[in-house]
């Protein structure tokens, strides 16, 4: 007789094989993704820069620690969520912002963006642009007061406003701006300048980042870069920034056409301010967003189209914040009214619910 | 539309997922497997009634005779895959679980190979009864992995026009090569099943698919084809699930089956080729089904291979033969993504079974990590469902146990549990797990109410 051949055997359930990146190793090139603008941000505006990303970044991984501890819940931060929170909330700032304002604006974001509803996966709203709309409406100046790029000072010492005391009113930067740099620099944004005094910047300028802006939206080439490693490596869904680009170039290429004199061109529409860093890694955030196909798009054209809106007809120069945040708001009802037309079925009408009910 | 472009531009479906092929066993010709101590045939290896045994213990049977028989129209009969005598006829586990009743057979020393039972039949003079009648003696059922009995299938309601049947050799499951064996190997059954087939339905033209991972098969199959043949064959995109029924059906002739329907109802009627090979094997020799081709693979085994087994061939004897390293401990019925786990290792190879699959832990090519991550609706699982669900969204209902919004919204029912959104999960959700606990609970509900 044969010996029987003997196995402890373990049972599972198909599929037996799994082959995906984790939430983490997503989360971690996304990171990768934003290094490269964080160094040219660093490199643009100095000590100041730098410190506001490390602020951002440390804020939002304490607060997220903490609100894990005080729930009783296994630590979430190896899953790299809130350090893309940290990063992007100091890219949209300016280079100067005080630092404890800052540090408010990444609790804000984990808190109220993010571990209220429930942590990563169930937050309504992108957590970075939940931090800085709230730092929006708390300073508006700060918020607001811009430094010019490429001080010769700025490795050497801090912007005077970045080292604000908590509490206490930011020290206007212009006069440490005027001993550093040229003088009569108004501190003016690409698009502050178009809107408010006409003037230009030229479209070089704009695509190497060779203005002044947020810390780490100047430069839209080295953003589209980013952008096309994430989506080439499939953590990105490409369809949003396509869908908001072309649909905001569509809409003020109108209004450019309407009224040359008034309103910029769709090119500079593209290029300037967080047109770039929006699009690509703000409206993209998975969580916040549709994933149904047809969702995906009218999400992105919303977003085009409120952009140019509010840039043109708003009280605000930049418009991709809000933009973004109503688009987020939206976006359960857009993914609750185009869902999918399965296979083998009749494609559904739009107000598909209702119809049902009738019957 | 972007069906259309998926299948000008691919040969291929939209969605899906191209998991590694494994195909290690796919240049291993089909070896025959020797008689185990003891065969042990289920009466419910198919869907529909289990079949009645028409022996006793102590009965001396020989190699293909019937030792069951159907019945009624959903069933069909077992026939001895062995020259032995019945040891008895007893409760045995299967895949599944459960004990069901099984005939055992117990070769005699030194029992031969060949096939003593059946008589050469000329089947082109039976009329349409005749022949379904002759394809239930055969006892043959769907070999992909459905085990639907083929005359049933065969037997469309009257009224049905078919202009198409297609014969399924995509295989798309990893590791899998025992239709791609057979295609090389019995091209010539292949196509004489198929030409049955097509008597019997009235269809025109018939369309061979395979994946383009089967280049060889392809060739080998075109070279037994006449010119001017209306069998065709057709190399499509390398991509899971290309080898379900729906999918391809819509990749060769770009319609969809309706919703809960089936195929006939678009002029279509789809066969695995292994079904069809034993059918053009099997009914001129009246015989019975009594053996099928296994691939036996996976890091575990030491001699992989596509394997001729006798039915009833417990598992633990297979493994035996082929070596099977003692770390190895996932043992998997059929393909990696829909296949099931192996409960006791004296299951043993029934007709619905293609391959067995032994996982070894080192590989962790099966790992799932122990809790899932929330999820991060990164949409992948929507760009992965072959029939363009929405997964995500059935994860979440079914987490919040609403599993009743999951039919009526979310078309639960539509989804045939081919594992490609569990597959492509970054938070690794169980979403098809899921799903089948969901359709169960749909199913008791249904019934209780």
């Amino acid at each position: 007789m044969k010996k029987r051949l003997n196995a402890r055997v373990e049972i599972r359930t198909s599929p037996h094989i799994h082959y995906a990146p984790s939430v983490s190793q997503i989360m971690r090139n996304v990171v990768y993704a934003l290094v490269p603008i964080s160094l040219f941000g660093i490199y643009q505006f100095g000590l100041s820069a730098l410190a506001l990303i490390v602020v951002t970044t440390a804020s939002c991984l304490a607060t997220e620690h903490l609100f894990m501890r005080v729930s009783d819940r296994a630590s979430s931060l190896h899953d790299f969520s809130a350090v893309i929170t940290g990063l992007l909330l100091a890219l949209t700032l300016p280079p100067g912002f005080p630092l404890w304002m800052a540090a408010v604006a990444g609790f804000i974001a984990i808190a109220l963006g993010k571990v209220i509803f429930g942590g990563l996966g169930y937050n309504i709203l992108n957590p970075a642009l939940v931090g800085r709309a709230f730092v929006q409406a708390a300073f508006p100046v700060a918020i607001t007061t811009w430094t010019p790029a490429f001080i010769p000072g700025r490795f050497s010492e801090f912007v005077p406003s970045t080292l604000t005391l908590p509490f206490l009113k930011p020290i206007s930067p212009a006069e440490w701006i005027n001993a550093n740099a040229i003088d009569g620099f108004t501190g003016a944004t690409p698009l502050a300048l178009q809107k408010f005094e006409q003037i230009q910047t030229s479209t070089i300028d704009l695509l190497m980042g060779m203005t002044s802006g947020s810390a780490g939206e100047s430069s839209a080439l080295l953003i589209m870069a980013c952008g096309l490693y994430l989506a080439f490596r499939k953590m990105l869904d490409w369809r949003i920034p396509v869908g908001i680009l072309l649909s905001s170039a569509l809409f003020s290429a109108l209004f450019y056409l309407i009224n040359p004199d008034l309103y910029p061109p769709p090119l500079f529409t593209l290029l300037s301010g967080g047109m770039m860093l929006g699009a690509i890694f703000m409206a993209t955030d998975m969580v916040a967003s549709p994933l149904t196909p047809l969702g995906v798009w009218s999400y992105a054209i919303l977003i085009g189209v409120l952009t140019v809106t509010i840039r043109f007809f708003g009280g605000l120069p930049e418009g991709i914040m809000y933009a973004i945040l109503l688009g987020n708001a939206a976006s359960p009802l857009i993914a609750s009214l185009t869902q999918p037309r399965a296979y083998g079925k009749e494609r559904r009408s739009l107000f598909n619910r209702r119809q049902k009910e009738e019957s | 539309m972007a069906g259309l472009i998926h299948r000008a531009w691919r040969n291929s479906f939209p969605h899906g997922i191209h998991p590694p092929g494994n195909k290690f066993t796919n240049r291993l010709p089909i070896k025959r497997l020797p008689f185990a101590d003891e065969l042990i045939i289920p009466l419910s290896q198919h869907i529909g009634a289990p079949a009645e045994p028409i022996v006793h213990r102590g009965q001396e049977v020989v190699r293909g005779e019937p030792i069951a028989k159907a019945s009624g129209f959903v069933s069909v009969p077992m026939h001895s895959p062995v020259t032995g005598v019945i040891a008895g006829i007893e409760l045995t586990p299967t895949a599944k679980g459960p004990k069901t009743k099984s005939i055992i057979v117990r070769p005699h020393p030194g029992a031969g190979q060949k096939v003593l039972y059946g008589a050469p039949q000329d089947y082109s003079r039976l009329d349409r009864n005749e022949l379904i009648t002759a394809v239930q003696d055969t006892g043959i059922v769907g070999l992909g992995g459905a085990a639907f009995p083929l005359h049933v299938k065969l037997a469309t309601p009257p009224g049905t026009i078919i202009d198409t049947v297609i014969a399924n050799g995509c295989e798309c499951e990893p590791f899998l090569t025992a239709d791609h064996r057979l295609m090389i190997e019995h091209a010539d059954e292949i196509i004489s099943g198929i030409q049955l087939v097509m008597k019997l339905s009235g269809a025109k033209q018939a369309i061979i698919g395979l994946e383009n991972n089967k280049g060889d098969a392809f060739h080998a199959i075109k070279m037994r084809l006449p010119d001017k043949s209306p069998i065709s064959a057709r190399l499509l995109e390398t991509k899971y699930p290309q080898g379900s029924e729906k999918m391809l059906i819509t990749t060769l002739t770009g319609r969809e089956v309706p919703s809960g329907g089936f195929p006939y109802q678009v002029g279509v009627i789809v066969h695995n080729v292994a079904t069809l090979a034993q059918l053009g094997t099997l009914m001129p020799l009246r015989r019975g089904l009594i053996e099928r081709v296994v691939t036996v693979t996976g890091p575990g085994v030491k001699k992989p291979g596509n394997y001729l087994t006798p039915l009833g061939t417990p598992i633990r004897q297979l493994l035996d033969y082929v070596g099977f390293s003692g770390t190895a401990n996932h043992l998997i019925l059929g393909g990696p993504m829909m296949g099931s786990s192996v409960a006791s290792l004296d299951v043993p190879v029934t007709k619905a079974v293609g391959g067995i699959i032994v996982l070894a832990e080192e590989r962790k090519i099966d790992e799932h990590p122990k809790n899932a991550d929330p999820c991060i609706k990164c949409g992948r699982c929507l760009q992965a469902c072959p029939l363009k669900l929405n997964p995500s969204q059935l994860g979440l209902l079914a987490a919040k146990r609403q599993y009743q919004a999951m039919e009526e919204e979310f078309h639960l029912n539509d989804c045939f549990e081919c594992g490609c959104c569990s597959y492509v999960c970054p938070s690794s959700i169980p979403l098809v797990q899921y799903f089948r606990i969901a359709k169960a609970i749909n199913r008791e509900q249904l019934i209780t109410a």
